[in-house]
């Protein structure tokens, strides 16, 4: 039975990929002017700008693409906004200074950072309470589950690690140093691998997810860019497991990373201060956050080109696009 | 915990709620693996301290200056340590201002202190660094701004987390010629850091094209600095004391003894900006700044302490995270490996400042931007656009590589 259902769906999902281009919502959470762009990933005109609470920055949407969950920083919250009418519906008990988070593969479990009390706190979203407070280092920030939803981890920006936590037993089963002030964390399709970037250090570590050790060390260099402003933040891996974006922060590029032989293959020119990226569902557009210039900017994953940068709120932090 | 074993559920709750409650009241139980032996790694702290006065009340340094910021990182330290099994203590010992440190260093190295931060005068320091050599013990000067300490007088155990006053006025400056306030009047006070503040200004002046038409000196003739009615003679003084100058686009002040400096802004004969010990002000940490993650250090320490995190407490915060990344890192605390580690040409710390800092192999001064403030907030930080450097931007600050008189053995 499950497995003729699955085959359907695989059906029918490619049925959707051949047909015209899906038209997504795509979600900006804008840090300094608190509001929340909807942008349409067809157009790539702005559609709606959504007032939401203070210094919105983490911004992820429910599987069922109905539900926007958006870290409001300095209000201590999550707040839920109902994607049909962009109003906020209610708000999980996020603990203090919530900054990002990731939402687990079935969609039940929210995992949340907060910076100021080195804790990761564990949310049931249905039931909209807190499961359990993981301790972790120094400024949690980076959040990133595996595929399976087995292994969450989470970075600390000044303990330098990588923690990885066991999401049955909520406890971390390994640490991992990596560079300095570790950004993001994001696991490969396959779930082998975790890409860290690390801001000040300047690079991003890969982590078997087996043996937990850092097999592979990516890093940057661009002509006329001094070190110091490479400053890798957001990392994204396609779907299929080939190429990885990372967002350079103050270099105000994107680098295409090659995840065979780890080598940058391109430095795609976005907008000032690249924070965070997401790709469109159907994988041909990858969506980057430039928080000086107070844009975004669509790329072209066959190309790797910029197509077009939309201007959104002041400082835009996060960006996340509804499911198909 | 296998749930999958032949052992019935019920018992294994039992096992797991004997275990939790056994195990609760540790702080780290949830953080395993963590039966490993817990490694000490002891830093010590040696401070001159005496109350000291200033122009405004709000300027009177806190008792627990710097050591408040140590205290912090201590902790940053042990939240990280308690992940690797190692475990850092801070022991502080207070002297006062001129006294001989030499004795009570002496009680630290009894100690097996190894590495030790110090809030000393440059010709304290001195006087126990070499003994500190010696003895494989690594100083931190997190105090001094003393040029001297990097130049002539660098010792190859001797890092410096504080910057120098030629790195101050160099952010300084670089930012009043970005305005293209380029004419500039100094006012210094008579005593030796004030003169030495003032040999900063006129070396940034002339390194980035800024010109001092006029310097004037004001004299301490010893003044109670809080009196009922000492306003109303300030505001007599201050517009005398600026009076007929040449055309200038910023007054700067040269005054770390706080004798005049903090009654110039406002009370100038003729309207203009003041910068420098008053004004605005270079310094390496402002209390405001909320950028580059800053809010958290910011808000971390104030839970901590009560007040506003200060320059000398970044300073301290520094220098006791750059042991703590270093411990962690080597997984040691062998003060042979401790020292390679901070020596390596790669080694860089994360500090809230925009970008990493590392220190400067010729002298071991740590590099860093440099914060433009005044009481209320952060206006800007060097280094400015533009002013390029073939290896760090950092290093158009302060004295450079080819200019150092350091020589370090």
């Amino acid at each position: 039975m499950n497995r003729l259902a699955y085959l359907l769906a695989g059906t029918i999902a490619t049925v959707i990929q051949t047909g015209p281009a899906w038209a997504n919502a795509v979600y900006v959470s804008n840090e300094k002017d608190n509001t929340v762009t909807v942008v349409d990933s067809n157009t790539m005109e702005v559609t709606k700008t959504i007032n939401v609470g203070q210094r919105p920055r983490g911004i992820t949407i429910s599987h069922d693409g109905k539900h926007l969950y958006v870290c409001a920083s300095d209000d201590d919250t999550v707040e839920i906004i109902d994607t049909a009418t962009h109003e906020i519906i209610g708000s999980l008990p996020s603990g203090p200074d919530p900054e990002l988070f990731v939402l687990s593969p079935d969609g039940k479990t929210l995992y949340v950072a907060n910076e100021d009390d080195n804790l990761v706190t564990v949310i049931d979203v249905e039931k909209k309470r807190v499961i359990t407070e993981i301790p972790v280092g120094v400024e949690p920030e980076g959040m990133g589950i595996s595929p399976d939803g087995k292994t969450m981890v989470n970075t600390s920006e000044t303990t330098n690690m990588a923690h990885f936590i066991d999401t049955s037993s909520h406890e971390i089963v390994a640490n991992v140093l990596v560079d300095s002030r570790p950004r993001f964390a994001e696991f490969t399709p396959d779930g082998s691998q975790v890409w860290i970037s690390a801001e000040i250090g300047g690079t991003v570590s890969v982590i078997d997810n087996a043996s937990r050790e850092v097999v592979e060390k990516v890093t940057f260099e661009i002509q006329g860019l001094r070190s110091e402003a490479i400053q890798p933040v957001g990392v994204r891996i396609s779907a299929d497991g080939k190429k990885a974006y990372v967002a350079l922060g103050p270099a105000n590029r994107v680098a295409v990373v090659n995840t065979e032989t780890y080598e940058v293959e391109k430095y795609i020119l976005v907008g000032q201060r690249v924070w965070q990226l997401a790709f469109t569902p159907d994988g041909k557009h990858l969506i980057s956050t430039n928080g000086l210039s107070n844009d975004i900017t669509f790329i072209d994953t066959a190309t790797d080109e910029p197509i077009k940068s939309v201007t959104v709120g002041a400082l835009p932090w996060g960006v996340t696009v509804a499911p198909n | 915990m296998d749930m999958k074993s032949t052992v019935p559920n019920t018992l294994l709750f039992f096992f797991a709620c004997f275990f939790l409650l056994v195990n609760a009241p540790e702080p780290m139980a949830q953080q395993k693996p963590a039966a490993k032996p817990v490694t000490e790694i002891r830093i010590g702290y040696l401070r001159a301290y005496e109350p000291q006065l200033a122009l405004s009340v709000l300027d009177i340094p806190p008792e627990d200056e710097g050591v408040a910021g140590a205290n912090v990182a201590i902790n940053d330290n042990n939240t990280t340590g308690s992940f690797l099994g190692q475990s850092f203590s801070l022991d502080v010992v207070q002297t006062k201002l001129d006294e001989d440190v030499v004795p009570v260093f002496r009680e630290m190295l009894a100690r097996g202190e190894k590495y030790v931060l110090t809030d000393i005068s440059a010709s304290q320091l001195l006087s126990i660094a070499d003994l500190a050599r010696e003895n494989g013990v690594l100083l931190f000067n997190v105090g001094s701004t003393d040029d001297v300490l990097r130049e002539q007088e660098c010792r190859s155990n001797v890092f410096h987390t504080a910057p120098t006053r030629t790195m101050l006025a160099d952010g300084l400056a670089q930012y009043l010629v970005w305005k293209q306030w380029r004419t500039w009047v100094l006012l210094y006070g008579s005593h030796e850091p004030d003169q030495l503040y003032a040999d900063a200004i006129r070396r940034a002046a002339k390194r980035f094209g800024a010109k001092i038409v006029e310097e004037r000196l004001y004299e301490d003739t010893g003044t109670a600095r809080r009196t009922d009615s000492g306003v109303v003679q300030v505001q007599r003084q201050m517009p005398v004391f600026t009076q007929n100058l040449p055309a200038h686009d910023v007054v700067i002040v040269a005054d770390e003894s706080e004798v005049f400096g903090s009654y110039v802004p406002y009370r100038t004969w003729d309207p203009r900006p003041v910068a420098g010990t008053a004004g605005l002000i270079a310094s390496s940490w402002h209390p405001a700044s909320e950028q580059w993650g800053g809010s958290q250090i910011q808000g971390r320490f104030e839970k901590a302490t009560g007040r506003r995190m200060l320059s000398k407490d970044m300073q301290a915060w520094t220098a006791v995270r750059i042991l703590g990344d270093a411990a962690t890192r080597t997984n040691s605390n062998d003060t042979a490996k401790i020292e390679a580690f901070i020596k390596d040409e790669k080694f860089s710390l994360a500090a809230f400042k925009g970008q990493k800092v590392g220190f400067r192999r010729w002298n071991w001064q740590l590099r860093q931007p440099i914060f433009l403030g005044d009481g209320r907030g952060v206006v800007s930080t060097s280094p400015q656009e533009g002013f390029l450097h073939q290896f760090s931007e950092l290093d158009t600050l302060g004295v450079d590589q080819p200019e150092t008189a350091c020589k370090l053995n």
